[in-house]
């Protein structure tokens, strides 16, 4: 038995040095064990739905996720990433009010941030998708995004020395396939963890942490007026709900569609609010440009209908949550705590075919803009 | 090779209780007569026509009954059976502990939790086409092809949905009439079932295609998921072997 083992050590040392040069040949790292970004998880988020030992993170892997989520020659025409419409400067969220897809095809929804996705049970507005790994199946196959078929992406990439190479260094397997390509991308997406905002710092008491007189109401105002949906260190309790946006929701009935169910209609995910003043526009179709318009949605727009949220609806039939013009300002003072600078410039996190150093300027472009917006009002 | 050196010996020694082979053979028709991909045109049993261009189907969880009351569970067996390609169609159980059994149940369709576990292989590998990705789970039930009584020519039936109310998750158990399978080494018995596509539209709840051409999932998918449970999988006959 022994000398079998010894066989079986033996010729798996010789397979891993086989696959070393392509490590080299990769655009990941050749250094090993590196630590792979988003580890280790912030307790204060829970125990994730979606654990590291279900998709046990290293780094080789997590590389080969970023490339294939930068590499818009998946879509149909090859114009489209996952990255086109979810930038890491803006929390991997869009500037456009509808995504947009190949052929410059728009869609239906804004593309929301992608952040701390291990702790959330479904994906989207409508909570469609149920798991981090197939979530990709679906802007990959919509016409109006990626505009592709999963068949053909497997093509393209068995077809690609250098992915075939790359994948053969992760999974020793080939030809590549949907379990590999879905495996490798939900490592790079569940990377993605946003947990260095200065709001962090300030609840932990650490330097940097310092928030204004300003800050602290609006952080006592967010507790007691949009803390009940926008819970936990998450900033959201995963619920759906109608916000009052529309009467109908002819355009889009949100939950409805998933679930079959009357009372879904006008019900959309509650969004994380992490990096909130970086992901405008804003709403599921990102009707509001900036969080002031979305401050006066809450204090005065919100319109009727069947499934609006019992939470909105005050003494006397008053609709939404009441915030005075000082209000407003404050809690766009504490929002703006939740923007992680590091998160949005993280070296690990950008596009690797990218000079260094263009995500971070981007970046600070926003925030620039970002802080004349919130000076302006 | 490396590789095919570490299967061979993670592989479990052989089982010393004895084991055969039983296989199912499943076959489509329409009424009585066989499924035919392509231009052939049949009746639902509603008075309407329709042709076919693709049944698909998952069968999972199957369970083989034996006279005492206990059964056996096929473990980890997930089936895509499509009209396409016959070879999916004579399913092969391997290992199957030798006796006498009088049933078989299966579910048609992908049980709850596999719908929502993440990336799959196999004949769960979403690039078979049975993937519904924006709602993710699985369709169990493909059924799509022509029809003169719907508005656009065409119908797609996409039976799927796992959770309450619409769940079309079901089991079903066809008799055996009476007979028993023995399975054993020197015997690898053969269940020939009949898939009646028909039964998709007549039932509890008859289905037309002037009212429902496209079904994915909610309360269609579940009438149509419980006029099949009622007699689509029917034994024809065994062959003992």
């Amino acid at each position: 038995m022994s000398w079998l083992r010894v066989g079986l050590l033996a010729s798996l040392g010789a397979l891993v040095l086989n696959l070393l040069p392509a490590w080299r040949t990769g655009l990941g790292p050749t250094r090993q064990p590196v630590a792979v970004p988003g580890a280790p998880l912030p307790r204060q988020f829970g125990k994730p739905v979606y654990a590291p030992a279900q998709n046990p993170p290293n780094r080789s892997t997590f590389e080969l996720g970023r490339r294939l989520f930068y590499d818009a020659r998946l879509s149909a025409d090859g114009t489209v990433s996952c990255g086109s419409c979810h930038q890491q400067a803006r929390a991997f969220a869009s500037p456009e009010r509808l995504s947009r897809g190949v052929g410059g095809r728009l869609g239906l929804r804004n593309a929301p941030a992608l952040q701390n996705l291990p702790w959330r049970r479904t994906f989207f507005a409508d909570g469609g998708p149920k798991h981090l790994e197939t979530l990709p199946l679906a802007p990959l196959t919509n016409p109006r995004e990626m505009g592709t078929t999963l068949a053909d992406v497997l093509a393209k990439l068995n077809a690609d020395s250098a992915y075939a190479r790359q994948f053969a260094a992760v999974y020793g397997r080939r030809p590549i396939s949907s379990y590999q390509l879905l495996r490798a991308l939900a490592q790079f997406t569940a990377a993605l963890t946003s947990a260095q905002s200065r709001y962090d710092l300030h609840v932990r008491h650490a330097a940097g942490g310092h928030f204004t007189a300003a800050e602290q109401r609006g952080q006592a105002l967010f507790g007691a007026k949009c803390g009940s949906c926008h819970a936990t260190d998450l900033f959201t309790d995963g619920s759906f709900r109608n916000n009052g946006l529309n009467r109908r929701f002819a355009q889009d009935s949100g939950r409805v569609v998933v679930t079959f169910l009357a009372a879904d209609r006008g019900r959309f995910a509650v969004p994380s609010l992490r990096n909130v003043a970086r992901t405008a526009p804003y709403m599921h179709d990102g009707r509001f440009g900036t969080l002031a318009q979305v401050l006066a949605h809450y204090d005065h727009g919100m319109v009727e209908s069947p499934t609006l949220d019992p939470v909105f609806r005050g003494p006397g039939g008053r609709l939404g949550i009441p915030l005075t013009a000082a209000e407003q300002r404050d809690l766009l003072a504490f929002l703006a705590t939740l923007t992680d600078e590091a998160f949005c410039q993280a070296p690990d996190f950008a596009d690797p075919g990218r000079r260094a150093g263009e995500a971070a300027f981007a970046g600070k472009r926003t925030a620039r803009s970002s802080r004349a917006a919130v000076a302006r009002r | 090779m490396g590789w095919a050196l570490v299967a061979g010996c993670s592989k479990a020694p052989e089982p010393a209780a004895t084991t055969g082979n039983l296989y199912l053979e499943l076959e489509p028709t329409v009424g009585t007569a066989p499924l035919v991909l392509g231009p052939t045109a049949y009746p639902t049993g509603n008075g309407e026509q329709f042709t076919i261009s693709t049944f698909k189907y998952y069968l999972s969880n199957l369970k083989l009954q034996r006279a005492d009351g206990t059964q056996y569970a096929v473990p980890d067996g997930y089936f895509l059976v499509d009209a396409a390609q016959p070879a999916s169609q004579h399913v092969a159980l391997h290992g199957i502990p030798a006796g006498t059994y009088t049933g078989l149940s299966f579910v048609v369709g992908v049980d709850s939790a596999r719908n929502v576990a993440g990336a799959q292989t196999g004949a769960l590998d979403p690039v078979n086409g049975m993937f519904w990705d924006w709602n993710s789970g699985y369709i169990f039930v493909r059924l799509e092809g022509t029809s003169p009584a719907s508005a656009t020519g065409r119908y797609k039936y996409a039976i799927m949905g796992f959770q309450r109310p619409f769940n079309t998750l079901r089991t079903i158990s066809p008799g055996f009439g009476g007979a028993t399978v023995a399975v054993s080494p020197a015997h690898e018995p053969e269940v020939h079932l009949e898939v009646d596509v028909q039964k998709m539209f007549v039932g509890l709840t008859p289905m037309r295609f002037a009212t429902v051409y496209d079904s994915e999932g909610g309360a269609s998918s579940v009438q149509i998921a419980d006029n099949y449970a009622a007699g689509m999988f029917t034994v024809e006959h065994i062959h003992p072997n």
